[in-house]
């Protein structure tokens, strides 16, 4: 791999920029693997990247059936943060934000990791005792994040309508100052080239159709519309389609897919200096380098594949960024889409074994998995490594609805984050 | 928006009308206080999440008030059929030519069927 450097980009636009390699190679698929990772999203292509760089395991495959990132990592709206109520969460995200911190160097491509500042708005008693409570349980796991009066939020963020009068006024906001926003593909195309550098095949165009077990159980391989292709560990990190592909290896998931819809709008110039989000009207909003102001809405309320939503979530989501930011009332919309998540009863993510040997899965990041990409495939990686999990995912495990030992951050947001 | 026929009211009404209640046909254990966790887990938190015929519950909460089910293609988000609660799990198989519209066995997960385009 030839390292991006200042210096590359000056030598090559001395010749025309005729020197780039490809970023990651193309290989065919080997008859096996010691590793396959099924879903060649952020998350997928992080563990690989992770096995192959912290435990030196590089005979790995990912299969991805689409183009890399062309799922819910090319469809979120990119939010970084870490404000988690629960230690676990809190430990979870975190460890993200920490390798977010240093992402671009350690994989030598710039992911535009911006940590312009998440700012969570109040708008009534309830929302600034839970604001609060989410701040000093942030404070005692060491995650930066403090309460802000309206007038605070407003020096912040100059576009923020704290009138008294507004329908939903301003009653003031948790600021998470290293929160802010990260460029998507950059960190699909990032971690596959990284990873492709230390030997891990990137396989894309190539569906998984079936899981094969041998005779004690134990994961064997996985059918593909490229043939069969035989390992020794697989790890399932398909976001929304994760119950179609346990099911293939007789795991029922306690997961449902929802369509998740979000929108940005006409390119304008920089005006929106933070991530602004409120869960009581349910709308978040930051603005992209590009200068598109990307806007998040809701899930729909019945499961769907169909990688669409319904209009009336929204028009539901613009009403209540037009009321908060008054001079966004004539913006235009550029393009709308949807993508699938897979949600878990807890709103928190499963990253463990299985009740198959040899199978783990990452999945149940629902509304809210971008932020986590590093830190997820990192976990992850040293469970796949390990068949143990890391000490800081080991309370996200699959037996917690058995137990009951839930990660209740559905409780703690009431909301989708 | 989805167009949902309440099979109470009689009548096609607008999504913003009803609320989804999950998946139908899952019957809460009489003796709750006895089954082992592994039941209660798989009563209260396993769900097929199926890709292709779903069954769920929808309450007309903006009409009639009422819980019916409705049989549903995840895929296309056509709604296949409604029918009112307590009904048994109606035998829904799609025709084939909706499948080869709906089953595209490049992304799909699922193997190919008589019918598809190959």
């Amino acid at each position: 791999m030839r390292k991006y450097s200042v210096f590359a980009l000056a030598r090559e636009a001395m010749r025309a920029h005729t020197g780039w390699d490809r970023q990651w190679a193309s290989p065919e698929p080997k008859a096996d693997y010691d590793v396959i990772i099924v879903g060649g999203g952020g998350h997928g292509l992080a563990t690989a990247y992770y096995l192959a760089s912290q435990h030196g395991i590089t005979n790995v495959a990912v299969l991805e059936k689409g183009w890399i990132g062309g799922g819910n990592t090319g469809r979120n709206t990119t939010i970084v943060r870490s404000n988690y109520l629960y230690d676990e969460s809190a430990g979870l995200y975190d460890h993200s934000v920490k390798l977010w911190e240093t992402l671009s160097q350690d994989i030598n491509y710039n992911v535009m990791y911006s940590p312009r500042g998440v700012m969570m708005l109040a708008h009534n008693v309830h929302d600034v005792q839970v604001a609060k409570r989410h701040i000093h349980a942030n404070r005692l796991n060491g995650v930066d994040n403090r309460w802000l009066t309206p007038e605070e939020a407003k020096d912040i963020c100059p576009p923020l309508n704290i009138s008294k009068t507004a329908r939903y006024p301003v009653m003031g906001a948790a600021f998470q100052q290293r929160g802010g926003t990260a460029r998507h593909d950059a960190v699909a195309w990032g971690y596959a080239r990284a990873a492709s550098d230390r030997g891990v095949h990137i396989i894309q165009n190539c569906a998984v159709t079936g899981v094969r077990r041998s005779g004690n159980g134990h994961v064997t391989g996985v059918e593909t519309t490229r043939g069969f292709i035989g390992a020794k560990k697989v790890g399932v990190v398909a976001a929304g389609h994760t119950s179609v592909i346990m099911e293939m290896a007789g795991v029922r998931m306690p997961l449902e897919s929802f369509p998740l819809q979000a929108l940005v709008s006409e390119p304008v110039k920089p005006c929106f200096p933070c991530v602004v989000m409120s869960n009581t009207v349910h709308a978040y909003i930051s603005q992209s380098d590009k200068g598109e102001l990307v806007i998040g809405a809701g899930t729909d309320q019945y499961t769907s594949y169909s990688q669409t939503g319904g209009l009336h979530i929204i028009n539901h989501t613009l009403d209540a960024i037009c009321e908060m930011f008054p001079m966004f009332t004539r913006m235009k919309m550029l393009r709308s889409w949807g993508g699938i998540v897979d949600v878990t009863p807890d709103r928190s993510p499963i990253l463990a074994k299985t009740p198959v040997p040899g199978l783990y899965v990452n999945c149940g990041w629902g509304t809210g998995g971008f932020k986590a990409t590093p830190g997820s495939g990192h976990v992850f990686a040293h469970t796949i490594a390990n068949d143990n999990p890391h000490p800081i995912n080991a309370g996200f495990t699959l037996e917690r609805f058995r137990s009951g030992r839930l990660i209740d951050e559905a409780a703690a947001a009431a909301v989708a984050h | 928006m989805l167009l949902i026929h309440c099979p109470y009211c009689g009548e096609e009404r607008p999504e913003v009308e009803f609320r989804q209640s999950g998946e139908a046909h899952i019957a809460r254990p009489q003796n709750m206080a006895d089954i082992t966790d592994e039941e209660f887990e798989a009563f209260f938190f396993l769900r097929d999440n199926p890709k292709g015929v779903t069954f769920e519950r929808w309450r007309h909460v903006h009409g009639c008030a009422r819980f019916f089910n409705a049989a549903r293609d995840t895929v296309t988000d056509k709604i296949l059929m409604t029918y009112k609660a307590g009904l048994p799990k109606p035998d829904i198989t799609l025709p084939e030519k909706t499948l080869a519209l709906t089953v595209d066995p490049g992304v799909s997960g699922r193997s190919l069927l008589p019918g598809d385009a190959k």
